[in-house]
């Protein structure tokens, strides 16, 4: 089969170029290497692989990415072109991957935040206590690739009882205009008992294809709270793989907001294990797509114990030719009793040609549970249209009010008023809103 | 205001209507009834500009314009108002917002400024009073969760903000239970003059005890097979409509 040897061959190049950059030794030498047999032993997904099935991103990468090029030296100096006005922040600015100290800013106080790498040989033990024991580089080929090759990102650490009231915001910005970029990049966050965090990552870019490994662990302890947003609206043709992986104890509760406004292929990974009680998890995702973009939402929540509540909203608006993909797994363990798993996806297809795939997936061994999904896919009810139009209101208005209204069930969720601001001020704008 | 001619009109590979003719002048109420499925609410629509149905023949003129070439918003912003026999639900969009957008839509159609948040918030409050409606119903998604009553009540709501030349009620007394029935029925005609017109679309004579109106047309098979006053109504009330059909297939 040809294909499958291709994917072979990408996977060694891939894994080669790897196994270079690991002859020096640091102190997590022994995760990376470990990582790099799982991922030779995983490979890239073939096409068609389950996980994969709508999202050719092997085909992708092999199409669009030499894995032999080292990625052209940037000369963006000025990054307020990706930042949000108005927001008071600890700003870290990723730049083809790689720290860029001039554009950031940190002034936290009662927090730690570093980069990964310096925070690797100034905080070992605490960083190698908890990197790579969530995200599992067994489970993913990409979440190998991260582990055994990530460059730099982000660790931040929350001690107990730490209300923290400024947002840290991670900027991860390609610049591709001298060629092809790709970046892999990797965050830790912990946040500490009765502690509370807001985390906001950015991923923006410019020039030609590039391509982005992105994972982030965060572990929220006993009672702590943790808001993480992602936005992703790319100039450029970005290529990306994320994942989010989180880790709740007891009485914790974490928001996650996922915004895909563009880009070329974004498949993001977000999987919480909940093992305690009284946690409360809530997804939000919004997908605005246009062109040929393709975003693929795959969520996992694992119920390990009981008494805690999961609550998934995710939504999409497809134009032209764009795919949305969402896969919803949700566990309940079987000691997982008086469970709450709530889920929901919405579509609307704006054109013949866009499409979505959506798939839940609910997995439950107790008995004693309340877990319900949804999902639909329509185009923009006519009925709705016409009642608007025979106020008087012109079809354009009509459209952008209803399609407005269908984000903003999403947007509404929103806590932070500056991000709720900026986030509003994006979607009012792609969705012609003028009302 | 509005006149008909032999308008014909299909859904699908249905013809419905079949030749209507109608006449309709500033202060006049006329009421449409007629049996199930006779095209009662497909006249309603046809002329609101509902894009399902398809003008076979015939043709429409509203105050000087042709209809049939105008958008349902530019029949809106002209003076039209239909009153939906079932409103739709909006999620997510309230019914001031909504409101807010048409009024101001239909002023910059007559090249009249917007209305700041204010002077709004003012008429509105006018408005309310006539149809004795809440604001706490206003401030919520449009028609979401709202018992037929309420919806009705928000119709007639929204046709006093707009001030239509003429209205269409499109079975608005349907659902209603009596004390609905007034309070709609008594908003309709407060908001009447001299310079506007209503057609009411219904099945019961009920509505006409509030609403009474100048001209009765009975609609069947797609026709107006008879017009007369008031008193035919009651008419119908008293004798059902199998006598109109007895007529109708004699002749």
């Amino acid at each position: 089969m040809s294909v499958a040897v291709s994917e072979k061959n990408i996977t060694s190049e891939i894994a080669a170029g790897i196994e270079k950059s690991l002859k020096t030794a640091s102190s997590e030498t022994a995760l990376r290497k470990e990582a790099l047999e799982n991922f030779r032993t995983l490979g890239l997904p073939a096409n068609k692989a389950e996980e994969y099935k709508f999202t050719p991103i092997t085909r992708s990468l092999e199409k669009n990415f030499n894995f032999a090029l080292q990625n052209p030296v940037s000369k963006i100096n000025n990054v307020s072109d990706y930042t949000i006005a108005g927001v008071e922040a600890d700003v870290l600015v990723f730049v083809n991957g790689v720290f860029s100290k001039e554009t950031s800013s940190i002034k936290s106080t009662g927090l730690t935040v570093l980069t990964l790498q310096e925070a690797l040989s100034t905080k070992t033990d605490l960083v190698l206590k908890h990197l790579g024991k969530y995200a599992d580089a067994k489970t993913d080929a990409f979440i190998a690739w991260n582990t055994a090759a990530f460059q730099d990102g982000v660790f931040i650490y929350v001690p107990d009882n730490t209300v923290v009231e400024k947002p840290v915001v991670l900027h991860h910005i390609h610049d591709a205009a001298q060629g092809q970029v790709i970046s892999v990049n990797r965050n830790l966050i912990v946040v500490g008992k009765s502690s509370e965090l807001t985390v906001l990552e950015k991923f923006d870019s410019t020039g030609s294809a590039n391509f982005s490994n992105t994972v982030t662990e965060a572990v929220v302890a006993e009672n702590a709270a943790l808001n993480l947003y992602s936005i992703q609206n790319d100039n450029g043709p970005r290529y990306q793989f994320g994942l989010t992986q989180i880790y709740q104890s007891n009485f914790s509760r974490v928001n996650t907001y996922t915004f895909t406004l563009s880009g070329k292929l974004v498949r993001n990974n977000l999987q919480f294990v909940l093992d305690g009680e009284g946690i409360e998890s809530h997804m939000y995702g919004l997908y605005l797509l246009t062109n040929d973009t393709l975003a693929d939402n795959h969520t996992v929540v694992d119920h390990r114990k009981p008494n805690s509540f999961s609550n998934e909203m995710y939504k999409g608006i497809m134009d032209g030719s764009s795919k949305g993909v969402f896969n919803g797994k949700i566990y309940v363990r079987p000691n997982a009793q008086k469970t709450n798993a709530f889920q929901a996806n919405r579509n609307i297809l704006l054109t013949d040609k866009a499409t979505v795939n959506t798939k839940p997936q609910l997995e439950i061994w107790a008995d004693d549970v309340k877990c319900s999904h949804g999902c639909t896919t329509g185009q923009l009810d006519e009925e709705a249209l016409f009642y608007l139009q025979a106020r008087g209101i012109s079809k354009e208005t009509a459209q952008a009010m209803m399609l407005y209204a269908f984000a903003g069930e999403v947007l509404d969720n929103v806590k932070h008023p500056v991000i709720k601001e900026y986030l509003d001020n994006v979607i009012s704008e792609r969705l012609h809103k003028n009302f | 205001m509005l006149t008909i001619k032999n308008l014909q009109a299909k859904i699908g590979d249905k013809q419905i209507l079949n030749g209507i003719n109608l006449e309709v002048k500033p202060g006049e109420v006329h009421a449409i009834m007629g049996p199930n499925g006779s095209g009662k609410s497909t006249l309603a629509s046809v002329l609101a500009g509902r894009e399902e149905y398809e003008v076979t023949g015939g043709e429409v003129e509203f105050l000087g314009k042709d209809l049939l070439e105008l958008e349902p918003e530019e029949r809106a912003r002209e003076g039209m108002f239909l009153a939906f026999q079932y409103p739709v639900e909006i999620p997510g969009v309230s019914t001031i917002n909504f409101m807010k957008t048409a009024v101001n839509q239909i002023r910059e159609h007559r090249g009249q400024p917007a209305l700041d948040a204010v002077s709004f918030l003012g008429l509105m409050r006018e408005k309310m009073k006539l149809v004795e409606i809440d604001q706490s119903l206003l401030n919520r998604s449009l028609n979401e969760g709202f018992s037929g009553g309420e919806k009705k009540r928000n119709e007639i709501f929204q046709m006093a903000m707009l001030e239509p030349k003429l209205a269409i009620l499109d079975e608005t007394d349907s659902g209603l239970d009596i004390d609905a029935l007034k309070i709609v029925s008594n908003g309709v005609n407060k908001l009447r003059n001299k310079s506007n017109a209503v057609i009411v679309v219904t099945h019961y004579q009920r509505l006409l005890d509030y609403i009474v109106p100048d001209f009765v047309h009975v609609l069947y098979k797609g026709k107006i097979v008879k017009s007369g006053t008031k008193e035919l109504a009651l008419e119908l009330e008293a004798k059902g409509y199998d006598w109109i059909k007895d007529e109708v297939s004699v002749a």
